[in-house]
């Protein structure tokens, strides 16, 4: 097999020393270094879960004892939701694209971008930390008292990991901000912006306005716990709800952080592979910051049966009601999208269709866990863990592998195997659906989380979802395998090997370290596709 | 774009009115005013706040677009009081 070079000058082959990849301040490369970190983030995290998973064939705790088995759910939640979840998509795919998709040279900040990185990499090790010193049971919502006053283990690294790793979200949520506003090519006016960046302006809008409360939350429960400083402590006169209020005040936009961003790719997937232009453009990008600013109005759904009061609950579920419809509206727009467009297969459109798909069953259970009768009868139960890995996962997880691929071509140079591609999206998601959907089940007939024995009448559902999450699992080790094969042997790609719009595809594959030789003039709206046109899709390669 | 140079006479005189507000604080903690000392502490802490967002952090010389997101914070923040007090409030 020949290995053929790059014929021009870009941001790869710029300079290859270690430490030009250490102390740059191109968008492109530290793009590169998040998605090294959160990849290595997101296998660590995934370790846990094959641990627990196995843990759970039987109805038995014969490989884990209950404290061990609350130590790998804590540091599955914890890794996953900080330090892959949250940076996946924005961190990776919008620092690589925000500013070429604006037709900029780099973020309004660069240096701040890297600080954010390593600041990120600094509340990573910190975790990492905890969890090597013996991890810390609390789960991941760290709730108080008992996070604060009597678990024996790690929480206060671990929650000044996520304190300071909250700090690189707020830079990359302020950069992106600053940049959307202020660095717009010529032409590019707010309505003429690729979805993808609405995506991440109310994404970043959720950042600012909310990582700093889990920050100063968390900063308390380590104040508390370390000092005795009573703030949620009841014996003290503290008021442990007002933890769960505080933490979901951000944790519950925190999922927005995560799904909105991948709304932002599968709009870019959906128009591409359709060849049609998104149909109510205007609708999706108000959508965005309708999630975005409603997001921020529903936290109490998470504590139906905490003792807050009947007249909150009340409030908390109707908005919890009043969120899913700009998710609906993106819903419907995207299949109103596919309709009369000359629809192609490839991996990234798999992706997508599986995200609408999921995304969907997510969303609509997540309807019966904001009705309050429902939610008291399913609340703790295997029905919120299915319905929030069919959102996390199904979701984010499937726009964040969807992007990876679309985009792959232009941040590599390099095609993927196509082949491999479709069939590993196919494992993901029938993998997930035998993971999560028997969880639904298990859930409804009264399963309770965290737990690592149950009653027998429970083990074949249980079985089953270990069974798809070893499926899963290969789904997600073959991806890891061909792309870093596609980066020595994958054939190069063009600079517009799908024949999509957008000012990202105008530039070479992979870009010079500046993006565009001369600032890009916009004179037309985004996803001008023509419909029908479906020669370019069969045409990647160079 | 350009920036508003603020003299530094300002900055003093901004100082001196936190301190100035700082000794008020202390001072109407040791007046027992019943209820109302917790509302008076507050608004005290409000105005020190808001000298220091306009003057400390330029605010009063910025561009519209940055007043908005500073007066966004503060919406949040509302936000946040508002819904949580929906809880405390209507406990039983």
């Amino acid at each position: 097999m020949t290995v053929q070079g790059f014929a021009h000058r870009n941001y790869l082959n710029a300079d290859y020393r270690f430490r030009s990849w250490l102390w740059t301040t191109d968008h492109k490369r530290i793009a590169i270094l998040y998605m090294i970190s959160i990849t290595m983030f997101f296998f660590v995290g995934g370790a846990a879960a094959v641990l627990f998973r196995l843990e759970l064939m039987t109805p038995r705790g014969d490989l884990t004892i209950a404290e061990t088995y609350n130590r790998l759910f804590t540091l599955h939640g914890v890794i996953m939701v900080f330090f892959f979840l949250i940076p996946s998509i924005p961190a990776v795919l919008g620092n690589f694209l925000l500013p070429m998709m604006i037709g900029a040279r780099d973020l309004a900040f660069p240096r701040l971008n890297l600080a954010s990185w390593y600041i990120f990499m600094l509340g990573g090790v910190m975790a990492v930390g905890a969890i090597i010193a013996g991890g810390a049971d609390t789960g991941w919502t760290f709730y108080t008292p008992y996070s604060s006053t009597y678990t024996n283990t790690n929480v206060i690294l671990m929650a000044l990991g996520v304190f300071v790793a909250g700090f690189s979200s707020i830079l990359t949520g302020l950069n992106f901000i600053v940049t959307i506003h202020t660095m717009r090519a010529p032409g590019l006016t707010w309505f003429r912006l690729p979805l993808f960046v609405w995506a991440h302006y109310a994404t970043s809008l959720i950042m600012v306005l909310g990582t700093p409360v889990i920050a100063i939350t968390l900063l308390l429960v380590v104040l508390e716990r370390g000092l005795g400083i009573p703030i949620f402590d009841p014996k003290m006169g503290g008021d442990p709800l007002l933890f769960q209020h505080l933490f979901w005040f951000y944790s519950h936009p925190a999922v927005y952080i995560m799904i909105l961003p991948s709304m932002g790719v599968i709009s870019e997937i959906v128009a591409c592979f359709a060849r049609n232009r998104v149909f109510g453009y205007k609708f999706i990008a108000f959508s965005s910051l309708a999630i975005a600013v409603i997001g921020f109005l529903v936290w109490g759904h998470h504590m139906f049966v905490s003792g807050q009061s009947v007249y909150a609950g009340m409030v908390f579920s109707f908005m919890s009601m009043l969120v899913a419809v700009p998710s609906a509206i993106k819903v419907f727009n995207w299949t109103a999208t596919l309709h009369k467009g000359a629809v192609s297969l490839e991996t990234p459109m798999l992706y997508a269709l599986g995200f609408i798909g999921l995304f969907t069953l997510g969303g609509l259970t997540g309807l019966f866990l904001a009705t309050l009768a429902i939610d008291v009868h399913v609340h703790d139960t295997y029905f919120v863990v299915a319905h929030f890995h069919y959102i996390m996962v199904g979701g984010a997880v499937m726009g964040y592998l969807g992007g990876i691929h679309f985009w792959w071509p232009k941040m590599t140079g390099r095609m993927y195997p196509e082949w491999w591609g479709r069939l590993s999206a196919g494992i993901i998601f029938i993998g997930f659906n035998l993971t999560f959907f028997p969880q639904f089940v298990l859930g409804y007939l009264g399963m309770p989380r965290r737990v690592h024995e149950y009653v027998e009448e429970f083990q074949v559902l249980n079985v089953m979802s270990s069974a798809g999450a070893s499926i899963l699992g290969v789904g997600y080790l073959i991806p890891l395998a061909y792309l870093i094969w596609s980066l020595r042997y994958g054939p190069l790609a063009s600079a517009n090997p799908w024949g999509a719009t957008g000012l990202e595809w105008q530039t070479e594959s992979p870009p010079t370290t500046f993006n565009f030789d001369k600032t890009p003039v916009v004179r037309e709206e985004a996803y001008h596709y023509d419909t029908g046109l479906t020669e370019a899709s069969h045409s990647h390669v160079l | 774009m350009s920036f508003h140079i603020v003299p530094r006479s300002t900055y003093f005189k901004v100082f001196a009115a936190l301190v100035l507000l700082l000794v008020v604080t202390v001072l109407a903690a040791k007046v027992p005013l019943g209820v109302f000392n917790t509302p008076i502490a507050l608004s005290i802490g409000l105005v020190k706040a808001t000298l220091i967002v306009l003057y400390f952090m330029h605010v009063r010389y910025s561009p519209p677009l940055v007043r908005v997101f500073a007066a966004g914070g503060f919406l949040w923040l509302a936000i946040m009081f508002a819904l949580t007090f929906s809880d405390v409030l209507t406990r039983h």
